[in-house]
């Protein structure tokens, strides 16, 4: 009786349809993570740290090859705009062309992070890790995990799962699944931070500020979600769109769901005045989590901005707005003026992403979508590749960071790097090349991608804003000489820096960066068309 | 195609190099290829004249490819009247300033492989922006020469260099980026008329509003101002010019702030004409505060380096002044101005270099009776002097005429105040020279020995190509003049009623007799 009853009442449940095909690359990675936790409990220790580089390595590059395949394939529509690709998984996630290209940026970053992360040879034989995390810094237990030579090859599969996150996060169609993403991303990122083998109190530090800091955005994240769906009764981009254009509901609902979820994903790019995290993290962190935070996060969580305020929030566009163009100039100017200040290169560096989230603000604030049957440059194609050539020169500067060093592991006080281009021309001039690209000189990426940000304000309407960036990349570009001063110009103090001489990895990793940096300056028309022909957002 | 050749020669050597193993302790080998180099590309150049035909104002020997197709950027390069001179006048500096720089002692000799091949890369890329007739490829050459620049005078200069360089660096970047939003200004512009193109022949016809066009004018001008400089914004290149050593100031001022005071006719004029006449009062009042500033400050100072520094603030007042009266005998003097300052000015720095080389210092008084133990460096001193207060006979008084010429039949109080100038040019060249070479021999200044032949040998094309041209200026003029006859006419098709009073249908007929003046 009971049992007919149920079967009466409950409606049928469809298997919900999952594009396999399109989705593999983050099923790729997520299996490889799985897998990664599999080894690190049968496989042996002696070889586990290789086993899971190789893994780890292969599952990016199949997860790569897989994005190309994917993003040739991408359907195209032809609306007032145009865009490729499809709603996949139930309307979960959108496989659509900029979506898939941050696919493709993200895991260009995550190879080249996982070959800084392999590096093995800086620190006598050992990974830039801690052997045993749950040591006591400065214990008896540390200094036998270290005589043992333990590491922790865990890394690996933490850091697939924040990639697979990151990339979720930028292709997430229904705000549910960003938020599940965007905690799938920072979790891991939690523990990476606190790994570090040297100075372990500051790391452990910078993972526990990152994390009180980090889950009390997410919060407000998820607050303003909820507010979303109590204004438009859908956790969907799409049909929140349908609500805020047709302005039904609460104004004020929607206007605080927008300002907390803004608020969650500016802490997340690390925008004023939510970027107080940034410098500590930056500096206490393991240099290859840094340099894969610096790249991957902030390109995650762009696409993540990008999608939700230009997809869901674009019919409001006048009302947040103003808002974003004021942060944009604060956050680029504190970014500036802050770095100056700066002793630490880390810390400078941290400073500096803070800046170019401003400079990337500008490109974004513009809203700029473009025209049917026009080639100009859009606020997301720019923005696109202003986060390829920033992530990419992000890794290289910091793959430089992890080769000075002292008795003491890395030395990242400015003015022990003084005279670095005497001893070591080659790699002061690498990190020189990343500094003028950041500081956005002709021939390299950066100023391709500064352009490009400026275009799409300028194109937005906001044409003061570009002259207000302009002056603040003078003003930034003050610091970025600085270092080329102190390493090529002066004298080294005492002993001087010493240059460690690294395994092939960190050295393929700084000439991928150069490459790339140089490359993307002379000829930036292939990626950049990529880029272009990405086309909108599909919801 | 020979112009593409003809930039990428200086940078292939200067790739070359720096891949060459720093041998010897004299360095012999890399700077007999850095001059070989630069001997190539004067030889290329000199073909490119050949096959230029100079009765056309337009662009010539043009190339063109498109480069980042999403920008609307192309690879495009042409020379015209007034490109080709600057051309030549790059390529004939270049081996004079590496064959006068052989013995430059660099604060590390390690260096001079570095020290050479960024010079050839900054004449390369100078080269390129002579050339460029794509606004974008323009910016992107213009704002590269100043990684090159700033290595050279960070690396090789004087004790300050690093400050030096900074402040070189910094004021040239303000300048540039206020240049790169009014870049990124006009693609929005060119854009929203179709298909973007950053080419000059298409910027020329674009339909911009008047304010719009106003601020990009006002974008590029800061660029222009700033490496030409512009009194109030010439304050760098005394510092740097003090610092670097005399090679690097001559490319840094008699090469480079040219690409400014080029920009000037070739990208202000050409793109922005109604707003150049709407700025044209303001601009000629800072150009005249700049000569007689300039050559006041000139007369003040007791460091020979920062005191050529000065009379080049001078000068470009000139060059400017002649550039915004908008006639076309005033924009010819300028043309030719640009390149009889920049031997003149190359003689006077290179010579002044050895003195102060020799002497240890550069202050004007611890010289004094240099002539009575050099009196060939002392010739050429005064001679390079001379032709820098445009004394009549040798090539910059023709240009320096030309300008005051096309000046006074525009503005009769300007052309006056920039008049005093001239006088005050006499001052600051001949106090100098009294000072350094003339009475008894000062006790410090006995180790200020005459010039050696290689350095005879550097100077004295420069030296001939003064005298020739001021008696003959006509070869270069005849090149000059359809060019700015262009300019010029495109200036008025878009200027019915002029606010200041340029006679602008005189001035095409005017050109002739200006030139028989020059004779």
């Amino acid at each position: 009786m009971r049992a007919s009853l149920m079967s009466a009442e409950l409606p049928p449940i469809p298997a919900p349809e999952i594009e396999y095909s399109l989705l593999a690359p983050l099923m790729i990675i997520a299996g490889a993570a799985i897998v990664g936790v599999l080894v690190e409990a049968f496989w042996p220790r002696t070889t586990r740290f290789a086993a899971q580089t190789v893994l780890a390595c292969a599952a990016i590059v199949a997860a790569l090859a897989d994005t190309v395949w994917v993003y040739t394939d991408l359907d195209r529509i032809e609306s007032s705009l145009t865009a490729r690709g499809q709603i996949a998984a139930e309307g979960a996630v959108s496989v659509d062309g900029p979506g898939v290209f941050a696919w493709g940026i993200l895991l260009v970053f995550g190879l080249l992070s996982m070959l800084l992360f392999a590096e093995r040879r800086l620190d006598g034989g050992l990974s830039a890790f801690t052997g045993r995390a749950a040591d006591a810094p400065g214990s008896a237990a540390e200094a036998d995990a270290v005589k043992r030579r333990l590491e922790h090859s865990e890394v690996f599969p933490l850091a697939l799962f924040a990639l697979v996150g990151m990339m979720l996060f930028a292709t997430a169609n229904d705000l549910l699944t960003m938020f599940v993403a965007l905690e799938v991303l920072s979790l891991p990122l939690y523990i990476l931070c606190g790994l570090a083998r040297r100075r372990r109190l500051l790391s452990q530090e910078a993972a526990l500020k990152y994390f009180l800091l980090g889950a009390f955005s997410s919060v407000f994240f998820l607050y303003g979600i909820a507010l979303a769906y109590g204004y438009s009764g859908s956790f969907e981009l799409s049909a929140i769109d349908t609500a805020v254009t047709s302005r039904t509901g609460s104004e004020t609902m929607l206007l605080a769901s927008i300002a907390l979820m803004a608020v969650g994903l500016l802490f997340k790019i690390g925008a004023a005045p939510f970027h107080t995290w940034t410098p500590d993290v930056y500096q206490g962190a393991p240099t290859p989590v840094t340099a894969f935070m610096a790249a991957g996060t902030k390109a995650a969580a762009f696409m993540a901005l990008l999608r939700v305020f230009f997809v869901a929030f674009g019919g409001s566009s006048w009302d947040w707005r103003p808002t974003i163009v004021a942060i944009a100039v604060i956050t680029m100017f504190l970014g500036a003026v802050v770095s100056i200040s700066q002793t630490d290169v880390k810390r400078m560096l941290a400073y500096s992403s803070i800046a170019h989230a401003g400079f990337l603000l500008v490109g974004f604030v513009g809203v700029y979508a473009g025209v049917a049957g026009s080639d100009r440059v859009t606020s997301v194609s720019s923005v696109l590749f202003y986060l390829a050539v920033y992530g990419l020169s992000s890794i290289g500067a910091f793959a430089v960071v992890t080769l000075v060093r002292d008795s003491g592991g890395e030395t990242t006080h400015l003015s022990k790097w003084a005279g670095l281009g005497k001893t070591s021309p080659v790699l002061a001039g690498s990190f020189a090349v990343f500094m003028l690209s950041f500081a956005g000189i002709p021939l390299t990426g950066g100023f391709i991608g500064k352009w490009g940000v400026f275009s799409a304000a300028y194109s937005g309407g906001f044409w003061w804003l570009v002259v207000i960036g302009v002056l603040v990349s003078a003003l930034a570009a003050y610091f970025y000489v600085r270092v080329i001063v102190l390493m090529f110009f002066t004298d080294p103090v005492g002993e001087g820096p010493t240059v460690a001489v690294p395994s092939v990895l960190t050295t393929v990793v700084i000439g991928v960066a150069v490459v790339g940096t140089v490359g993307l300056g002379i000829i930036p028309g292939p990626l950049l068309d990529l880029a272009q022909h990405a086309g909108a957002f599909v919801r | 195609m020979i112009l593409s050749i003809l930039a990428a020669t200086p940078i292939a050597g200067a790739l070359v190099l720096a891949l060459l193993p720093r041998g010897t302790s004299n360095h012999l080998p890399a700077k007999v290829v850095a001059l070989g180099v630069s001997l190539v590309t004067l030889a290329l150049s000199l073909a490119v004249l050949a096959q230029y035909e100079p009765s056309d104002g337009g662009y010539q020997l043009t190339e063109q490819h498109t480069w980042i197709k999403a920008f609307g950027a192309h690879y495009a390069v042409g020379v015209n009247g007034i490109a080709v001179t600057l051309v030549l006048l790059t390529t004939i500096l270049v081996p004079i300033i590496i064959l006068a720089s052989f013995d430059d002692r660099l604060p590390d000799p390690k260096g001079t492989n570095a020290y050479f091949a960024w010079m050839l890369a900054v004449e390369g890329l100078a080269l390129g922006a002579f050339m460029a007739t794509d606004a974008f490829l323009f910016y992107v050459l213009f704002e590269a020469t100043l990684i090159p620049l700033y290595f050279l005078i960070g690396t090789f200069g004087g004790p300050n260099r690093s400050y030096a360089a900074v402040k070189f660096l910094i004021y040239n970047l303000v300048g540039g980026l206020l240049m790169l939003a009014a870049i990124v200004g006009l693609y929005v512009v060119s854009s929203r008329q179709g298909d973007a193109s950053y080419l000059l022949s298409d910027l020329k016809n674009l339909d911009m509003g008047q304010n719009t066009e106003r601020l990009l004018f006002l974008g590029f001008m800061a660029a222009f101002a700033i490496k030409a400089p512009l009194w109030p914004l010439h304050t760098w290149l005394p510092d740097a010019a003090k610092e670097a050593t005399p090679g690097t100031s001559v490319l840094m001022v008699s090469v480079v702030d040219k690409i400014g005071t080029f920009g000037m006719i070739t990208w202000c004029l050409n793109l922005f004409p109604e707003a150049a006449d709407w700025a044209s009062p303001v601009i000629i009042t800072l150009a005249v505060v700049s000569i007689v500033y300039g050559a006041l400050l000139a007369i003040g100072q007791d460091d020979i380096r920062r005191l050529i520094a000065f009379t080049s603030v001078s000068h470009f007042g000139f060059i400017i002044l002649g550039i915004f009266a908008f006639t076309s005998t005033s924009m010819a003097g300028s043309t030719l101005y640009m390149f009889n300052h920049g031997l003149s000015t190359a003689a006077l720095f290179l010579v002044t270099g050895i003195m102060v080389s020799r002497r240890g210092s550069a202050r004007i008084s611890d010289f004094g009776g240099v002539q009575k133990i050099a009196p060939i460096m002392s010739g050429v001193l005064l001679l390079a002097g001379l032709s820098s207060l445009s004394l009549p006979g040798l090539a910059p008084f023709v240009s320096e005429f030309l300008v005051l010429a096309g000046t006074f039949t525009v503005s009769i109080p300007a052309a006056a105040v920039a008049t005093l100038g001239i006088v005050l040019a006499a001052l600051y060249i001949l106090i100098m020279y009294q000072r350094t070479m003339t009475g008894p021999l000062a006790p410090g200044a006995m180790g200020v020995t005459e010039l050696r032949p290689r350095e005879i040998a550097a100077l004295t094309p420069a030296i001939m190509l003064i005298i020739g041209l001021g008696f003959f200026p006509q070869p270069v003029l005849s090149a000059i003049n359809p060019a700015v006859d262009t300019v010029v006419s495109h200036l008025g098709k878009s200027d019915p009623t002029p606010k200041t009073p340029t006679p602008i249908a005189e001035s095409s007929d005017q050109a002739p007799t200006a030139e028989e003046g020059g004779h």
